[in-house]
């Protein structure tokens, strides 16, 4: 491999990219605009939920409940019904995801000491806006009954049994609010990795078929791995300069915590990045088309980025089939890297079996990528 | 005319049929994208990993720790004697949840204090880091009431019964067990056929040109209106094809119900495929090459797909996207076939999203044509 060869490929692709809007648009614009899109678009926190709550009792004690729901910061107490076919309308046009049924004997059972069941209503169909707000209300509702029965021991005489017997203590490490966009916006980093670095390396190869520059290149003295590396060195530093705005933008904007190693976080990228851009260029030999590579390039890419690496579907929650399919998406480990980056803290040597593994990955790839293109014309 | 259009039509097809790259998008990425949702886009929370620390070995904490195994959503799979071990735990391997009983649990219950349940999270996802912490709540806050029962029950038995008890009932509407797939697999419609019409019609306008038989068409006797009625009509019916196939997958392989009134469906479906069409046609005219159409459709559709409230709720969204969300045709569509499909609600319900879903695709279908006919002129 000749140095001086492989520059000159380089630099012939840079002022390629440079003289090309479109290029640029998809290395400067493209990953801007993915992380506002992700970073303000991919959130999952529910927080004032809208609620319809149905007192059909409306005495004091259900007056205090009903406040436990508006001053909860995750309700917006949206309306309180007067009956219930307003309330079932008002959950089946969408109006309310949670409705709010305190019965009509509500005192009167708390007097006596009968079970008073309250129903939560909940529009399922968002199952995971249906779990949160389940969770949420329970956590209103049960607030409420400790009170109720705290004051009932009192009232009884038997202050010495009014306490609450076990209380939950929360630590919570690496994203202490349980914010989404915590959650969700590290990984967003291979995702746009995965969509830049896949469009502009499908690129390579196809266009110089389509523009009809092939020959001269194969009629040149370069060798099929100088046109390689020349090639794709130009995306890696650009995909390493987009890495470092996206990692800016997570944390100057989104507040998005950066706890672990610099050196970690490069490493890891640039491991991801070789795999993406030999994926791309493989793809670009073989379809030899601008239009067909790009196309299947994001399939291969960004698909399995989005749906298969943990980026925003756990895991372990898929099926073992899924799950064992996981582990051969790189992304996979791209994107717990991140994560432990971002979030955890964590420098080079925390994160060995994912560099290991995309290591591998990186290595097949790049194996595979030297041998696709030959110097041959038909 | 009617002849002219049905040539057209024909030509399509035609068309279609000899394109190889063509077939396999009408029907692989479909079938792949629903089984993909169907089975990897999943929000639930079942059998999460813990792991424990019982510094007490009490009858009492061994209690607690059981109920939550019992459950099913939680599953012990680590029993660690000192807390040195969770700082390599949590965070490093794919338990994100533990539970420690200090020493001096069943002391502090006995003598009547309150007694402390520690639970250490791993936050970094949030989502279900905040289910699990949701049921974390339920479990804990049972045993405190079973707890302080019995303990009542001790001293004053005849007591018990007056004890003031409230629980929340749940009851969740139109997807009983919370379900992933019902939420997704309906939504898979609308964004499949989102991507594979806006594609197909700006791809086989913008070819046309690109190739230069659009020159041909024009000196034919065919009109603008005409050759536009040929153009999209085709892909309509294909965009409907791709609807019932994936509609048939989704409810037969997944078991997603269909309640709602097939009518309505279709008119949803109708006006959102005109939308869609809508769309192709415009982008095909800002474009002359198809690599251009295909970066043109990606810069529409990406935002689309991630404004439109398939995956993430719109609600969550602050109030400027909120607001970039009702120029999405998606939404609406969305908001239709989870309507029809799960809540079985008719047009008494889904009158305003049929209503902007048509206005919308009537300010498209106008723009497009007429940016259309002057771009063939």
């Amino acid at each position: 491999m000749n140095l001086r060869r492989t520059a000159a490929i380089g630099r012939k692709e840079l002022i390629q990219i440079r003289r090309d809007p479109r290029s640029l648009l998809i290395a400067v614009v493209l990953p801007l605009i993915q992380i506002l899109l992700l970073g303000y678009g991919a959130r999952l926190d529910a927080d004032h939920i809208p609620v319809y709550i149905l007192d059909q009792e409306g005495s004091q004690n259900s007056q205090a409940l009903l406040k436990g729901f508006q001053a909860s910061p995750y309700f917006d107490v949206v309306k309180v019904a007067r009956n219930y076919p307003e309330l079932v309308r008002a959950i089946d046009a969408d109006r309310c995801k949670l409705g709010i049924v305190i019965p009509w004997d509500f005192s009167e059972r708390l007097g006596d000491g009968r079970p008073v069941s309250v129903q939560a209503l909940l529009d399922g169909t968002d199952n995971n806006s249906a779990q949160l707000a389940e969770g949420y209300a329970t956590a209103v509702v049960d607030s409420y009954a400790n009170r109720i029965q705290l004051d009932w021991f009192s009232r009884h005489g038997l202050s010495q049994q009014a306490t609450v017997p076990v209380s939950v203590d929360y630590r919570t490490w690496f994203n202490e609010d349980l914010e989404s966009k915590n959650f969700i916006i590290p990984g967003t980093v291979a995702l746009v990795m995965a969509l830049m670095g896949a469009l502009l390396s499908s690129l390579t190869i196809a266009r110089e078929w389509e523009r009809g520059t092939m020959e001269q290149l194969i009629a040149s003295p370069v060798t099929p791995l100088e046109i390689m590396i020349g090639k794709l060195a130009p995306y890696l530093i650009i995909g390493l300069l987009d890495a470092i705005s996206c990692a800016a933008f997570a944390v100057g904007w989104f507040g998005v915590p950066f706890r672990g190693g610099l050196g970690a976080f490069f490493f890891t990228t640039t491991l991801f990045l070789i795999v993406i851009l030999g994926i791309g260029y493989m793809i670009s030999v073989a379809t030899r088309s601008q239009l067909g590579a790009s196309q299947y390039a994001l399939l291969v890419t960004l698909m399995p980025t989005a749906m298969l690496s943990g980026f925003a579907f756990p895991i372990d929650q898929m099926p073992v089939a899924i799950r064992v399919v996981s582990y051969v998406v790189y992304s996979r480990y791209y994107v717990s890297a991140l994560k432990r980056i971002f979030l955890g803290g964590a420098g080079i040597n925390d994160l060995i079996p994912e560099i290991i593994a995309m290591a591998i990955y990186a290595a097949v790839i790049a194996f595979f990528a030297t041998r696709a293109f030959r110097k041959q014309i038909e | 005319m009617l002849n002219r259009v049905w040539r057209m039509i024909i030509k399509e097809f035609v068309q279609l049929k000899r394109d190889r790259y063509a077939r396999f998008v009408l029907i692989v990425p479909p079938i792949l994208q629903m089984l993909i949702y169907g089975y990897a886009a999943t929000f639930e929370v079942n059998h999460v990993k813990i792991a424990v620390i019982d510094y007490d070995h009490s009858q009492e904490s061994r209690d607690l720790l059981s109920r939550f195994t019992f459950t099913g959503r939680f599953e012990a799979a680590k029993i660690l004697n000192n807390e040195r071990e969770l700082k390599s735990l949590i965070g490093e391997s794919d338990i994100p949840l533990a539970l420690k009983i200090g020493p001096g649990f069943a002391e502090a219950l006995r003598k009547g204090e309150t007694a402390h349940l520690q639970v250490i999270v791993d936050g970094s996802n949030s989502n279900t880091a905040l289910i699990a912490v949701g049921y974390v709540n339920q479990i804990a806050n049972q045993f405190s009431q079973d707890y302080a029962r019995n303990r009542l029950n001790q001293v004053m038995p005849a007591m018990v019964a007056n004890v003031p008890q409230i629980d929340l009932a749940p009851r969740p509407w139109y997807n009983p067990d919370l379900n992933s797939q019902w939420f997704f697999v309906p939504g898979v419609i609308g964004s499949i056929t989102l991507i594979l019409v806006v594609n197909i019609t700006a791809f086989a306008i913008v070819r046309e040109r690109e190739i230069g038989t659009l020159e041909q068409i024009m000196v034919t006797p065919i009109r603008p209106f005409e050759l536009i009625l040929g153009k999209t009509i085709p892909f309509f019916l294909v965009g409907l094809a791709d609807v019932v196939l994936v509609a048939v997958v989704g409810t037969l392989w997944f078991q997603v119900p269909f309640l709602g009134n097939p009518l309505v469906l279709l008119l949803g479906v109708t006006l959102f495929l005109l939308s869609t069409l809508g769309v192709g046609l415009l982008i095909s005219t800002l474009c002359s090459t198809q690599q251009q159409a295909f970066a043109s459709g990606f810069f529409f559709l990406n935002p689309a797909f991630i404004l439109s409230g398939f995956a993430f709720p719109i609600t969550s969204m602050p109030r400027a996207m909120q607001m970039l969300t009702y120029l999405n045709p998606l939404r609406y569509f969305l908001v239709i076939l989870r309507g029809t499909f799960l809540k079985g609600v008719g047009l008494n319900v889904l009158w305003p999203q049929m209503t902007a879903l048509a206005a919308l695709t009537f300010v498209l279908l106008v723009v497009s044509v007429a940016r259309f006919r002057k771009s063939i002129d």
